[in-house]
This record gives C-alpha cells, sequence and structure tokens, in this order.
C-alpha cells in the first residue's frame, strides 16, 4: 500500500469527523430523524479511513519505507518483524495515529452494536466522539503527520530506541490507549446526557460496559509499564512516580471512582451529578496526560521528542474538550433530577467514600506532578515534590480505602447494618490476626518488619472479606455441591468480576509491601568460579561470552543459583549494544520461584579483566504485582462478560440480580 | 441523607468549581508554554538565580565517606554540583555520563544527596558507581531550597567566586555536557 493512499484517507477523515460531529448534533436538536441518522455511517466510514492510514503506515514500516520521514527516524532493516510493527507507535505521530484509529473503532462500536440506545442519546454521544476525533485529526494533519517523506531515500533508517525494543513494551501504548480512548465513550455518553437533560439508571447501565472495558486496559496498560521499567531498567524498582507514569495513573483513580459511582446511579439513580462530572474529570485527566507528555513542559526521563507548537495545539484542545465539558456540566448540572436518598451506613454511603478517598488520592497525585508548575506560576518559588512526597501522602489515603473495601460489597443498599457486617467478617478478622503474627515470626520485630507485615495483614483483610463475601452470597457452606455450582452459575458474573478484581488488589498490595519491606540486594565486582550471596542464594558466575543477537551484539554472562540443598537454576544476564542507534541496555536476568525474584544484573568490569560488577537482588513478592494486577484486569473483564452489559440484552438479569443479593 | 445532586446555592457553586478549577491550570500551562516560547528552556534556571553566589550551605557527609559539603568547597576553583537522590529514575539516566565525567578529572564534581536516607544514598552509590569529590547530605531541603532546585536532578556551574554561572535542570545529555557544561567551565578558568 502507498504511503499517499493513507495520508490521502487521514486527510479525508477530517471532514467526515467534522460531519459526524455536528450534523448529528444539529439533527437532535431539531428532533430531525434524517440528520440524526447520519452519526452511524460516519462514524463507520471514520474507522475505514483512518483504518487504511494505520494500515498504510504499518506497510511502510514493514516494507522499511525510509522515503517516509517517521519510518527513517524510527525504523531499521535489521530489526525484527515485531519491532518494525511496534515502531509504528513508538514515536509521537505514529501513537497519535494509533489513538485516533482506537477513538475510531470505540466509535464504530456504538454505531454498529448500539442498537437498544435511544436515538438522540446516541447521535449526540458519537457526535462528542466526532468532536474528539475531530481535534486529534487536525492536530495530526498540521503537526504531527507521519506520512511526511524525504527525498532522496536514505538508504538505512535510524533504528528505534532499544529500551523500547521488547515485547512488554510493544503492547504497552496500544493498551494504555484503550484506557484512555475507551474513557472517552464515558465522556462523550455524560456529554449527551448533560445535553439531554438526563441521567437516569439506564443510561449508568450504557456507560459502565465501556468504562470497564476502558478501566481493564489500563490497568494491564500500566501493570505492562511497571513490568517493562522492573526488567528491562535494571535497578529493580517497579515504580517511580515519574511524571509520565502519574499521568497514566491520574485517570486510572478518578477511572476506578467513576465505575463504582455508575453503579450508585446504576442501581439507586443517585450520585448522577457526581458521576457525570467524574466521567468528564476522567477522560480531561487522559488527555491532560498526553498535554503532559508530548509538550516537554515538564522533565520526564519517557517524554517523546518535545515541541512547543504541539503543546500549544493540544492545550488548545484540552481547553476546548474540558472547558466546553464543564461549561455545560455548571449550567446543567443543578437541575438534573436529584436521586433516592440513602443513610450514611448503607451501600451508596460506602461508594460514595470509596470516590471522594479515589478523588483525594487522584488530586495528590495531580498536585504533586504539577507542583513544580504551579509554584512557579505562583511566584513561590521554586519548590517541587519527589517519591518521598507522594508515598508520604498516598499510602494514607489508600490504607482506609482497602480496609473499607473489605466491608463495602457487604453493605446493603439504602440503609444497613454495620455490626451485623462486622460479625460475619469474625472469621476474616482472625485470619488477618493470623496472618499478622505469621509474618512478623517469618521476618522479625525490626520497624521496616512490622510496616510490611501490617501491608500483608491489611491485604489479608482485604482477600478475606471478600471472600466471606463471595462465599455468602454462593453460600458455600450450606449447600451440596450440585446446588452450589448452579447458585455460583445464577450469580452474576458482575460479581464474580468484583470478588476477582478486589481480590487481584489484595494480591497486589503483598507485592507492593513485601516487595518494599523485605528487598536484598548485593553488589560484587565477580570473576569466573567466584560467588556472590544474596537472600540465603549462592550466586556462581561461570564467565561472560559475546553473542550476537539480530541486531545487536551482548556480553552474557551464565550463572548459577542454590540455596540450601536446592537444585541449581541457571541465569543468563546480558549487556547489549545494539548497532543502530548504538545504545547500550541491560538485560536482567529474572528467575521467578512463584513468590520471589531472584533478579541478576551484568555490569560494567574493569576493561580487559575478565572480571564484571554483578549486581544479584532477592525481590520478595514482586511477581504478586504482576498476579495482582492480572486479576483486577480479568475481574474487570468477567464483569464485563455480565449479560446485563451486553448492549441490546434484555432486562430481565435485573431480577437475577434480586435473586443474588437474597 | 444525601443524594450528592447539587440543588441550593453551594450545590450551584459546586458545580461552577469544577470549571473555575480547569480554567486556573489551563492559565498556568499556558503561562508556562508562552514562557518556554518566549525562550525560556524549562530545563534552564531563571535569571534570578543566575550570577548570585552561592548560598551558605554546610551540609553533613554520607557516614563513612570523608567530609560533607560546604560553602567553602565552593569556592577557589570552578566547581560543578549535582543535585540527586537514590529515589530518582532521572538521575540514573545521566549517572553514566557523571562517571564519565570524573574518571576524566576535568572539573570537581560534588553531589548533593537530597531528601534521601543516607544508606540509601550509599547502597545506590555502591550500586552505580560513584562520581563525586563530595557529597553533602540534604534530607531536609535545606541546601535544595537554596540553590532553587525544581526537582531531581539538576546541575549547577559554580566559578572561582562562588557565583553560580550555569543551572542545568534534569538529566544532563552528553550533548549537553560537551557543548554547554565543559565549554562554560573552560571558559570560567580564564
Amino acid at each position: 500500500m502507498n504511503p499517499e493512499i493513507g495520508h490521502y484517507a487521514l486527510a479525508l477523515a477530517l471532514p467526515v469527523a467534522l460531519v459526524q460531529a455536528f450534523v448529528p448534533l444539529f439533527g437532535a436538536a431539531r428532533r430531525d430523524a434524517a440528520l440524526m441518522a447520519v452519526a452511524g455511517p460516519a462514524a463507520l466510514l471514520q474507522m475505514l479511513l483512518i483504518g487504511t492510514a494505520f494500515a498504510a503506515l504499518t506497510q511502510a514500516f514493514i516494507a522499511s519505507d525510509f522515503s517516509v520521514i517517521n519510518v527513517y527516524q524510527n525504523s531499521h532493516t535489521a530489526k525484527p518483524l515485531l519491532y518494525k510493527i511496534s515502531g509504528v507507535w513508538g514515536n509521537h505521530e505514529g501513537s497519535l495515529l494509533l489513538w485516533v484509529l482506537i477513538l475510531a473503532v470505540f466509535g464504530a462500536a456504538v454505531a454498529a452494536f448500539g442498537g437498544a440506545l435511544p436515538d438522540r442519546l446516541k447521535a449526540r454521544a458519537l457526535a462528542v466522539q466526532g468532536m474528539i476525533g475531530t481535534g486529534f485529526l487536525a492536530f495530526i494533519l498540521f503537526t504531527s503527520n507521519p506520512f511526511l517523506r524525504v527525498n532522496p531515500t536514505p538508504a538505512q533508517g535510524l533504528g528505534l530506541n532499544p529500551l523500547l525494543q521488547d515485547p512488554g513494551l510493544a503492547i504497552h501504548p496500544p493498551m494504555l490507549y484503550l484506557g484512555y480512548v475507551g474513557f472517552s465513550m464515558a465522556f462523550s455518553f455524560a456529554v449527551a446526557a448533560l445535553l439531554e437533560g438526563r441521567v437516569d439508571a439506564a443510561w449508568a447501565r450504557w456507560v459502565r460496559p465501556w468504562t470497564l472495558a476502558a478501566w481493564s486496559f489500563l490497568t494491564v496498560g500500566i501493570g505492562l509499564g511497571s513490568w517493562w521499567a522492573y526488567y528491562e531498567l535494571g535497578w529493580g524498582g517497579w515504580w517511580f512516580w515519574d511524571p509520565v507514569e502519574n499521568a497514566s495513573f491520574i485517570p486510572w483513580l478518578t477511572g476506578t471512582a467513576l465505575l463504582h459511582s455508575l453503579i450508585v446511579v446504576e442501581k439507586r439513580e443517585a450520585l448522577k451529578s457526581w458521576t457525570i462530572l467524574l466521567a468528564i474529570v476522567t477522560f480531561s485527566l487522559s488527555l491532560l496526560g498526553t498535554f503532559l507528555v508530548r509538550s516537554g513542559i515538564l522533565t520526564s526521563v519517557h517524554a517523546f521528542a518535545s515541541d512547543p507548537t504541539r503543546g500549544v495545539f493540544v492545550l488548545a484542545l484540552l481547553a476546548i474538550a474540558v472547558g466546553g465539558s464543564l461549561t455545560l456540566y455548571a449550567i446543567r448540572a443543578p437541575k438534573l433530577e436529584p436521586g433516592g436518598l440513602f443513610s450514611p451506613i448503607s451501600r451508596e454511603s460506602g461508594l460514595l467514600i470509596n470516590n471522594l478517598f479515589l478523588a483525594t488520592a487522584a488530586a495528590t497525585v495531580l498536585l504533586g506532578t504539577l507542583y513544580p508548575l504551579i509554584a512557579d506560576a505562583l511566584e513561590l518559588g521554586n519548590l517541587s515534590v519527589g517519591a518521598p512526597y507522594f508515598n508520604t501522602v498516598f499510602i494514607p489515603l489508600m490504607v482506609p480505602l482497602v480496609l473499607l473495601m473489605g466491608i463495602g460489597p457487604m453493605m446493603a443498599w439504602k440503609r444497613s447494618d454495620l455490626a451485623g457486617v462486622l460479625a460475619r467478617l469474625k472469621g476474616a478478622l482472625f485470619g488477618v490476626g493470623l496472618v499478622f503474627a505469621l509474618a512478623l515470626s517469618l521476618s522479625g520485630i525490626d520497624a521496616i518488619d512490622i510496616a510490611g507485615s501490617a501491608g500483608i495483614a491489611l491485604a489479608a483483610w482485604l482477600f478475606f472479606a471478600s471472600f466471606t463475601e463471595w462465599a455468602g452470597r454462593v453460600r458455600l457452606f450450606k449447600l451440596s455441591p450440585a446446588n452450589l455450582w448452579k447458585r455460583v452459575k445464577a450469580l452474576p458474573r458482575a460479581s464474580h468480576g468484583m470478588t476477582i478484581a478486589h481480590m487481584g488488589m489484595a494480591v497486589l498490595i503483598v507485592g507492593v509491601s513485601g516487595s518494599s519491606a523485605w528487598k536484598q540486594e548485593n553488589i560484587l565486582t565477580m570473576g569466573a568460579g567466584e560467588t556472590i550471596t544474596v537472600a540465603g542464594f549462592d550466586v556462581t558466575f561461570h564467565g561472560a561470552e559475546t553473542i550476537r543477537g539480530p541486531n545487536y551484539e551482548s556480553v552474557q554472562g551464565t550463572f548459577s543459583a542454590t540455596r540450601g540443598d536446592g537444585k541449581a537454576v541457571t541465569l543468563k544476564p546480558e549487556r547489549r549494544i545494539y548497532d543502530q542507534p548504538a545504545q547500550q541496555t541491560t538485560e536482567a536476568a529474572i528467575h521467578t520461584a512463584f513468590w520471589a525474584d531472584l533478579y541478576v544484573v551484568l555490569g560494567d568490569g574493569p576493561a580487559d579483566t575478565g572480571r564484571y560488577v554483578v549486581r544479584a537482588y532477592f525481590e520478595p513478592f514482586v511477581p504478586f504485582l504482576w498476579y495482582g494486577i492480572l486479576m483486577m484486569g480479568l475481574g474487570g473483564l468477567v464483569s464485563l462478560s455480565d449479560r446485563r452489559h451486553r448492549i441490546g440484552a434484555p432486562l430481565r438479569a435485573a431480577s437475577i440480580v434480586e435473586l443474588a443479593k437474597g | 441523607m444525601s443524594d450528592g445532586t447539587p440543588k441550593t446555592n453551594s450545590g450551584r457553586l459546586t458545580a461552577i468549581a469544577p470549571i473555575l478549577i480547569a480554567l486556573l491550570l489551563v492559565a498556568v500551562f499556558a503561562k508556562r508554554l508562552i514562557d518556554i516560547q518566549g525562550g525560556l528552556d524549562p530545563n534552564q534556571v531563571e535569571s534570578v538565580l543566575l550570577d548570585t553566589p552561592v548560598p551558605e550551605i554546610d551540609l553533613l557527609p554520607l557516614p563513612g565517606r570523608g567530609p560533607g559539603l560546604t560553602t567553602k568547597n565552593l569556592k577557589g576553583e570552578v566547581t560543578v554540583v549535582n543535585i540527586w537522590g537514590s529515589w530518582c529514575v532521572a538521575c540514573l539516566s545521566e549517572h553514566p555520563l557523571l562517571m564519565k565525567v570524573a574518571a576524566e578529572n576535568t572539573v570537581p564534581l560534588h553531589g548533593i544527596a537530597w531528601r534521601d536516607e543516607p544508606e540509601a544514598s550509599l547502597r545506590w552509590l555502591a550500586r552505580n558507581g560513584d562520581p563525586y569529590n563530595l557529597i553533602g547530605q540534604d534530607p531536609i531541603s535545606e541546601a535544595a531550597i537554596a540553590f532553587g532546585v525544581t526537582g531531581a536532578p539538576e546541575t549547577f556551574v559554580v566559578d572561582p567566586e562562588g557565583v553560580i554561572r550555569y543551572k542545568h535542570v534534569g538529566p544532563i545529555t552528553i550533548t549537553d555536557w560537551a557543548e554547554t557544561i565543559a565549554p562554560l567551565v573552560e571558559q570560567l578558568r580564564q
């Protein structure tokens, strides 16, 4: 396929997006069905055009067509095919194209499967999607065109940053964008609902699946980024509170709040205007993340090559999207019908407090990230905050939230009985005490041991309480196996999903607490035959050899690790020097033994001595981070498969919910 | 009892608050972008701090690692002062360059370990190499605030009279060193 076809398709997508943005909106205002009906075909056509553009760019990368500047700057003929493809979104222009492609796919999905939606709501939501698409297509075409050519054609490309040549990072951006862009659906539906002046349970039921999907993808996307930092950067950490990491984490926090407040709207028609606000804010924060990463106004290790012109453009987009939607909110929100009342001790209150904690956490992380800018603008002098700030303010917000997570799902709607709930959790509390005692007896009584054990006990609380709640619903200990299985199948998938995701969070907390408290490391300059010990492992160095990869040369060390009488495992860490661009990367060797990692990095050595600086880490509970994140993502998907969430599914599911709540 | 939906005057205010906050933030960003287009390099110092004498500091050493860092150490010859912390990701990305600078021994490179546990700083240096001549601990940001540090890493060039002549925000690249800092050090020596 010719890059010009892609360029042409992309240019055509802009007027189509404009039509999608305004014709249905006008139609909805005039109640003109013909004009409203334009939205669907426009959304499908837009997906087709942007899909063509994306395919053309991908084709140029696969064929190494260096006459396209973007390919020349980011690819190389010797790169493996996977990284030629991931190179498409491993740069500013291409990643934006992926962004609008996902936006268009979501829009087309609403057009194709949104048959049950009221016509006006659907037309308006698609129109808002069209507006977002218009903004981003204009951004790409006018400031960040991936199809520009260069003449004469260079013989060879400059290559992709070797740090990005990694399977985890190849799929990290698409996952992240599926999350960011997925939240645009909640945003579009929120704006459409404000235009309609009506928010009800049905609205929440339509928005929730999109939010769930976006949340699941974003969870896994952030997890992949963290996993990559852990194994690729080679210094054993997994979260650094870097501005770019925070940019994805802040919408995750508000998106999590949105996911929960939508339940209140769906079940009780309360918290309506708050939920609308969360939907707007969550997508706005996704846009803010895009702005921070692309404009270069904050210093970060991850940033794309920044360009102030692009910064101005994204800021203008941000101002229009956020300013427009929030102005509409300011006008319309006070007129939304108030919803059902509830007592301070109820499921609604629990979810509201959950929302307050999550929103406060998001505001705190946002403030920390933007602090240098705000302080500078207010001329407060130059102050900034780093990991110490985030750890100090974030953990105290999360502890009560997790305590509440154990109780909340057991509370009844409208009015609940706290004493009764706590009585049901006696077993769980007993388990927490056991786990805490066990953790202390295995670790010690230093301050760090107590902190780590307390973190594990907190996780145990969430895990046992979630299990108790689930067991109560399926009457685990009261029914015969056959009836139990029926009961498990009858319980809505959304309930199973919640239990899996909450337990995943518990597993994640074990990872966070354990790896923070009990990490061990040792460092030694080693020659062949020498041994380094860490956490009871004897790690013996057997020498290093130079090997040749597809587009790099590597010094690969061979180590064997044993612990006590156990059998030896072989570890082969590498230091790679890529051909183009000539850049060095460390490939840590990680041996995962279910609950802990043994992590060995081969460093530089004094020249020509055959000796190397070797770093060996014992990383307890780090694998739990990844298990927990996967469980959370899985929980989201299981919940998504709930039949109530299938657009157009009959509403009889409601009766099953009542049955299950029993 | 509450339903989260604003009805009263305070409710109307709640509805307007988000847009006001958003507008403020947009204004902050716009100012920053205008500053950048007007020539402000976000990786460069504000003019107020340039060409002023280094602040009075007297920082404790890391345990077991020679003397700490005081204002006296920043006078008499051209020095480079680097602000870092073991918690700082970006510091790691500039670290190989600092090691190279130290190996070439062209200019005394001092470190300020900002908001860090001394043990963590020492572990970090043991793991990644120690390019610094003198290191002072700055656990409560006294030096960082006095130097007007906006984030780690930051690097200052101080002339023989103890006057700050250059500040770099963020990790230094090879280009920054070769094209800006090294020539400036040379020039200040004359």
